[in-house]
């Protein structure tokens, strides 16, 4: 328990000082994942609210695939963007393998089905409370989508959130595709699992004090914006 | 549709944009988790590219993955510590040339309580028999490491068909030598380390230095360039200096000053 | 902009509308003028809503036909429009929520910001323009309904119910509003519950029962002397289901 106690003196430490290497590791962190959610965004959203308004033959099965995505294990997503960005895999030409841009490609990939289907599940409740009346104005369901993706804004606050929470607590992938190569590509996440494999215990969970501060942040900062929005716009 | 590929490229690109990697002269090594635990690169590697203006990132994982990694092509420099395998990767032709660099050795460490009495011992492998009898909890890399082949070259040494023991007593995490140290002073169990990552490591616990000097603990590191021939993309000059000037008398002067708590880690044995 | 007889008479050719085998609404042939305010009545489950889904093109038909007549027929999806039982409004200003209706018709410029102060102003909201839509109390979300299905200069307009969830004054100004609309030329085809109301409202009533049409009479003659005695004893109160 002496390492818990530490650990917070370490966070301390580490924020006071404004540590240039803890200062560098968490920009990556948040440039790596704020970059995989914007990109998972303007994929997810849009595909998330087109499965909830066509009806097409499949449609359900790839609703139920689409929340299986949402386990995707994050080894398992870096595995698979390592072999595919790897020299000796189809897109090694690229050379992105080891850098923070493959980081961004493994989360991009972790997180977008949590977009897509928790916006599909927002957007197919708001289609049964405005299909009717949308339909007798003149939309169809394409046209349906900005307006209900609008409508829905602050439900995909939080669908966002979940998104980007998924992707600064994850290790797996940006492990494998990145190599935590110091000054490179080295974020909390694989700091933590790094200073762990060196016994730095109280460090490590310093740093996870750090991360989770950073996350504490950001979610407060979206609810801020949330109950203004909510308290002008009903 | 390709405009949307495109623009998703792009946008990860920048995400992605770090403004050191453009100009600089980088290349990527391909080392071991315990080669990185020990702190020995955040020592080596500065003195490098202040020298050469070179950087070099490198990649720690476990012997076995570095050299599927420099397979593959996906580095440049390959730095490991078990030359049967190494010599397998030149003959095979995925490595240039073999040079020697540094040594250091392995060490047998254990709970202080010792339940299979082996502290002060002489012999590693009759040490390992002692373990066997005792079906004293033994931590294994289980990694396909270099620690992890020296480890299972010393049970068949010793005699003990590791592979028929099943897990009661011995226990096999699949994961780099820190880890397999926090797991072993969690379970005050015995493991092999590296002397270096061994003197590095801040969670020791209950656990001691119990066996060490035996000669078969001998670890030799050797560098190697991963053939231009096989991956025409691997940056030949800037890693044939790096392995040049590791292999100098300067580099050499390096690694032995490298030093922690006192103790100097690797010995530098290049030819 | 608006024409009588562009896209009337709506023609209802033997339409029937059934679900997992229950017939619903059950051959069903009648026609609707211009002109006259229509008040569909009838029990709960008598199909009343579905009918009117089905001719403003919500459902389609499982057998039968709707048919649109007059020059503009074509177009008769972009000449009705409907009011449902709860008003629906974006999650946007009151304003906004009658511009995005007219923005989807293809209204612009000067013409849409006028057609947006004018539904405003008739039906008695313009200072409540830049409230959000949803904050407002039901009776003003129905009259923002009926401003923007006015905005729109439909030549049909289509209600379902659209005074049960209010209060009596707050019937009595939507009331009042679905006057004005039909004094600017609009036919209505409404349906209610509420037999005082459609007293005052109706010119003609058509009355259903079981998904069909039993009975179709001009006001006086349906309230005063019904034809069947299926309407007769819904009138009474004494018809139950």
């Amino acid at each position: 328990m002496t390492v818990v106690a530490n650990a917070f003196g370490e966070a301390l430490r580490l924020l006071i000082s404004f540590d240039a290497e803890l200062m560098s590791i968490v920009a990556l962190s948040l440039q790596v994942s704020l970059g995989a959610l914007l990109i998972a965004a303007v994929i997810g959203l849009p595909f998330g609210a087109a499965l909830a308004l066509y009806e097409f033959p499949g449609r359900r099965s790839i609703t139920v695939f689409l929340n299986a995505l949402m386990g995707l294990p994050p080894v398992v997503v870096g595995l698979f963007v390592y072999l595919a960005l790897s020299r000796a895999g189809p897109f090694g030409f690229l050379e992105l393998l080891f850098t923070p841009t493959a980081m961004v490609i493994a989360q991009t990939i972790l997180i977008t089905p949590i977009i897509a289907a928790l916006t599909r599940q927002l957007v197919e409740d708001l289609w049964r409370e405005y299909g009717e009346q949308l339909r007798s104005l003149g939309s169809g369901a394409g046209r349906a989508i900005p307006t209900l993706l609008w409508d829905a804004r602050y439900a995909l606050v939080t669908v966002l959130l979940a998104g980007l929470g998924r992707a600064m607590a994850e290790v797996g992938a940006v492990m494998i595709v990145g190599g935590n190569i110091a000054g490179f590509t080295r974020v909390m996440t694989t700091s933590i699992a790094l200073e762990t494999s060196k016994g730095n215990l109280s460090l490590a969970l310093g740093l996870g004090i750090v991360l989770m501060l950073l996350a504490l942040i950001v979610n407060a900062a979206a609810h801020l914006v949330r109950e203004t929005a909510t308290r002008q716009l009903g | 549709m390709k405009t949307i590929l495109r623009t998703l490229a792009v946008l990860a690109l920048f995400a992605g944009a770090n403004p050191a990697t453009a100009a600089d002269r980088t290349i990527r090594l391909a080392s071991t988790t315990s080669t990185e635990n020990s702190g020995l690169f955040s020592h080596l590697l500065p003195a490098f590219e202040a020298r050469t203006g070179i950087r070099i990132h490198v990649i720690a994982v476990g012997t076995g993955q570095a050299i599927r990694l420099a397979k593959r092509g996906d580095a440049d420099v390959l730095l490991v510590h078990h030359k049967p395998s190494e010599e397998r990767f030149v003959r095979e032709g995925f490595g240039v040339r073999r040079h020697d660099v540094m040594y250091n050795d392995f060490v047998l460490i254990g709970p202080a309580g010792d339940p299979a009495g082996i502290r002060g011992g002489k012999d590693v492998t009759a040490a390992f028999r002692k373990i066997a009898n005792a079906k004293a909890t033994f931590v294994s890399r289980g990694d396909d490491s270099g620690t992890h082949k020296k480890e299972r070259g010393l049970w068949r040494a010793a005699q003990v068909d590791i592979k028929a023991v099943g897990s009661r007593w011995y226990r096999e995490t699949g994961s780099g030598m820190g880890a397999a140290l926090n797991t072993a002073s969690g379970l005050s169990a015995y493991v092999l380390s590296d002397r270096a990552t061994w003197i590095a490591f801040r969670n020791k616990g209950a656990l001691d230095l119990l066996v060490e000097g035996d000669k078969r603990l001998f670890n030799q590191y050797g560098v190697i360039l991963v053939n231009p021939r096989k991956h025409p993309h691997v940056k030949a000059k800037d890693g044939n200096a790096f392995i040049a000037w590791l292999t100098s008398a300067d580099g050499q002067k390096t690694i032995a000053a490298f030093k922690v708590k006192g103790l100097q880690l690797f010995f530098p044995n290049a030819k | 902009m608006s024409t009588l007889n562009s896209i009337l008479p709506l023609r209802l050719e033997h339409v029937s509308y059934a679900v997992r085998g229950r017939t619903l609404i059950d051959a069903i042939g009648t026609t609707f003028q211009a002109g006259a305010r229509t008040i569909i009545l009838g029990p709960n489950g008598a199909g009343k809503s579905l009918l009117l889904r089905l001719c403003h093109g919500l459902l389609t038909p499982t057998d039968g036909r709707v048919v649109w007549g007059g020059p503009f027929a074509k177009e008769a999806r972009k000449r009705q429009a409907m009011v449902f039982q709860r008003p629906v409004m974006l999650r946007r200003t009151a304003a906004a929520n009658i511009d995005y209706a007219l923005a989807l018709r293809g209204f612009s410029g000067n013409d849409r910001k006028t057609r947006l102060s004018e539904a405003l102003r008739n039906t008695g909201l313009s200072e409540l323009a830049n409230q959000p839509a949803r904050v407002l109390s039901g009776g003003e979300q129905q009259r923002l309904a009926l401003a923007r299905a006015w905005s729109l200069e439909p030549e049909v307009l289509f209600l379902d119910e659209p005074t049960a969830n209010l209060d009596p004054a707050a019937s009595r100004a939507v009331e009042r509003i679905i006057g004005a609309i039909h004094a600017s030329g609009t036919k209505i085809i409404m349906t209610t519950h509420d037999l005082g109301q459609a007293r005052r409202l109706a010119d003609e009533v058509l009355f259903l029962h079981g998904g069909r049409l039993v009975e179709r009479s001009p006001a006086e003659t349906f309230f005063e002397k019904p034809r069947t005695d299926t309407a007769d004893a819904f009138m009474r109160g004494e018809l139950y289901w």
